[in-house]
């Protein structure tokens, strides 16, 4: 349904994208030793995502990812409240964390922390909370 | 088992994750609410019988030890509170099904109701300041959905303003607890009743006296104390009776629970701000009963008793003695109980009628016996007669009132017991006696099911008043610890 040919805009955005997104995810993975985090990285990668929609319209991005935000937001929140909950299991207070230092093959040692996992609930709820409400308001049914 | 006292936060957190995967399946929706409402009510009672045995329950969330951490701390007044509000969320559920209507179901209606549920247990449970602010967050998010989903124009023209109010109190509430924060330097509630104490050996010092009064506008908006009741009237006169029940029972009374916690655990040093709740509650009491007796609409009666019994309750707390204490407790839990009951009973007459004019309505008693009588000793205990639950509670404040000399209060809160039997009596006898008609709206109501939820109150309600004896000991252990704050300090700093 686009009328006007934008194709600075579209050629742009096949380059931004992938940065912003790239960079979204850095910051979602470094906010232990760094600023950074769920919250943010969440809204960074609803913010490629809504330039996405800025270039195309609603039907486009729905085709490019099929995702149900609100299926996404809830989602975050099993993710969040199994890994509170896990704690339950082990009869320790509930949203006790663990962490252990991993040797992988690639990356070498890693310091896994399931308040990681935790935080990928809060970056899911983010993304499909922000998308939610731009496709509600956005769409016209 | 170690994390006991998170299952009635956990348990509505999970089902209302899970719930937004079944947005259309009603089937799977009611099945899997009813079963986390069930659960809910076995964990409480587990939880109140665990608190009588050994003690005030404390949980150290994420094994932080206590003031650095949350901590989840249940005495008794919580654990009956959250054992009451898990009761009421399942009456509530059962008077949903057939009542809520299929647009409201489909549009998330179960979720957001275990939503406010996982607000109403965590704030009744929290041990922390900031996270009872954040509990009420939830809480009232969910309720602003609550109060909307539906759409229809007076449920969007009074979410308006109660959203304003509510956005204005949380952030007084943010503001007290940063002045409390800067001034004690710690957020939970056992070490800031310390540190208070610590400063307040020689009188507390004034800027706390300020905090207090600051607390008490906050939670006087959420509870609807005297001058801050303005928004209640309206806003609760929007939803649908299966949601405003929720809220005429459980909300206005976390604002209540959060003033008696406050006051009780932070405050106790200073005279001055209990007179003034003092004052503020009699008031409330008075506006209160001018309201309920003023209208002749059903829903505004009940609505306006709302605010009468918040007055009651606090004017218990403020007295500050054993029995006010005591009388308080049990007349919080009788009255969030009997309050649910009323707005369920008034959404039957208001489905059957299709109207809440009282002046429209007579005769209701010879189609509707049960109804009829129902609502009959709802009224009587919402009044306080002997047999029924009403009346202990209402004693106690009163013997609290006289032991604190404390008599224009006292004479007050018998008086206004008077004024509303008059208004509840005044539904009974103009709704259900008289010349019986016939009303459009009568044969799609399905009136069997949607009593089964206030009769399961009522009778509740009525063992509680008829055994008060073995109910005694409980309320007392709540009240005790409300008395004297060591134990709960104990409990949390493990000193």
């Amino acid at each position: 349904m686009r009328k006007v040919n934008n194709i600075i805009l579209e050629t742009s955005l096949k380059v931004l994208l992938f940065i912003i997104a790239l960079y979204s995810v850095y910051i979602f993975t470094a906010g232990h030793y760094y600023p950074g985090g769920g919250f943010i990285g969440g809204l960074m990668t609803s913010g490629a995502l809504v330039l996405l929609l800025i270039t195309y319209d609603i039907e486009t991005v729905a085709k490019i990812l099929p995702v149900n935000y609100r299926f996404l937001t809830a989602t975050g929140l099993l993710i969040a409240i199994a890994t509170s909950a896990g704690a339950i299991l082990f009869n320790v207070p509930f949203l006790t964390h663990v962490f252990t230092d991993v040797q992988l093959p690639v990356l070498g040692e890693l310091s896994l922390h399931t308040a990681t996992l935790f935080d990928l609930g809060v970056y899911l709820v983010v993304i499909g909370v922000t998308m939610t409400i731009i496709q509600t308001i956005g769409g016209d049914e | 088992m170690t994390n006991l006292i998170v299952l009635p936060i956990l348990i509505p957190l999970l089902t209302g994750a899970i719930l937004i995967f079944f947005g259309k399946n009603k089937l799977v929706q009611r099945v899997l609410a009813t079963l986390s409402a069930l659960a809910g009510i076995i964990v409480s009672f587990i939880i109140v019988q665990k608190v009588r045995t050994d003690g005030v329950q404390s949980l150290n969330i994420s094994s932080w030890d206590a003031p650095f951490g949350i901590t989840l701390v249940s005495d008794m007044l919580s654990a009956l509170l959250v054992f009451t509000t898990s009761i009421i969320a399942f009456a509530c559920l059962l008077y949903s099904f057939k009542s809520i209507g299929e647009n409201r179901e489909n549009h998330y209606y179960y979720s957001v109701f275990n939503f406010l549920l996982v607000g109403v247990n965590g704030a009744f449970t929290t041990g922390d300041i900031f996270n009872m602010f954040v509990f009420f967050e939830v809480m009232l998010m969910s309720s602003y959905v609550l109060l909307v989903l539906g759409g229809t124009k007076i449920q969007l023209r009074e979410t308006i303003k109660y959203l304003l109010v509510n956005i204005i109190s949380s952030a007084l509430f943010v503001i007290s607890v940063a002045y409390l924060y800067s001034v004690v330097g710690t957020l939970n509630m056992a070490h800031i009743s310390t540190r208070i104490n610590e400063i307040s050996i020689n009188g507390m010092p004034g800027i706390l006296t300020v905090i207090a009064v600051l607390f008490l506008i906050v939670f006087g908006l959420k509870g609807a104390i005297f001058p801050l009741y303005f928004w209640l009237p309206g806003s609760y006169y929007a939803p649908p009776a299966a949601v405003l029940a929720l809220f005429g029972a459980l909300l206005t009374k976390v604002g209540v629970y959060a003033i008696t916690r406050t006051y009780t655990l932070f405050f106790y040093h200073d005279g001055f701000v209990f007179q003034l709740l003092a004052i503020l509650a009699l008031l409330s009491v008075i506006v209160g009963v001018i309201g309920a007796i003023a209208y002749w609409d059903i829903k505004y009666i009940v609505i306006y008793n709302i605010i009468v019994a918040v007055g009651v309750i606090l004017y218990g707390v403020s007295v500050m003695n054993p029995a006010g204490l005591t009388g308080s407790v049990y007349y919080l839990i009788h009255d969030m109980i009997i309050k649910a009951a009323l707005f369920l009973i008034v959404g039957i007459v208001i489905a059957i009628t299709g109207t809440s004019n009282l002046r429209k309505i007579s005769g209701l008693i010879t189609r509707y016996p049960g109804l009829g009588w129902t609502l009959f000793l709802a009224a009587l205990s919402l009044a306080g007669i002997p047999p029924l639950s009403g009346f202990l509670g209402k004693l106690l404040i009163v013997q609290g009132g006289v032991e604190g000399e404390s008599y224009i209060g006292a004479g007050l809160v018998l008086l206004s017991s008077l004024l509303v039997l008059f208004s509840v009596m005044k539904i009974f006898i103009n709704g259900f006696w008289g010349k019986a008609q016939t009303y459009e709206g009568e044969e799609k109501t399905p009136v069997k099911w949607l009593l089964i939820s206030p009769a399961i109150l009522v009778v509740l309600s009525a063992i509680y008043g008829i055994g008060s004896e073995s109910f005694l000991p409980y309320i007392n252990m709540a009240a005790e610890t409300l008395m004297d704050p060591s134990t709960y300090i104990e409990a949390v700093l493990k000193e």
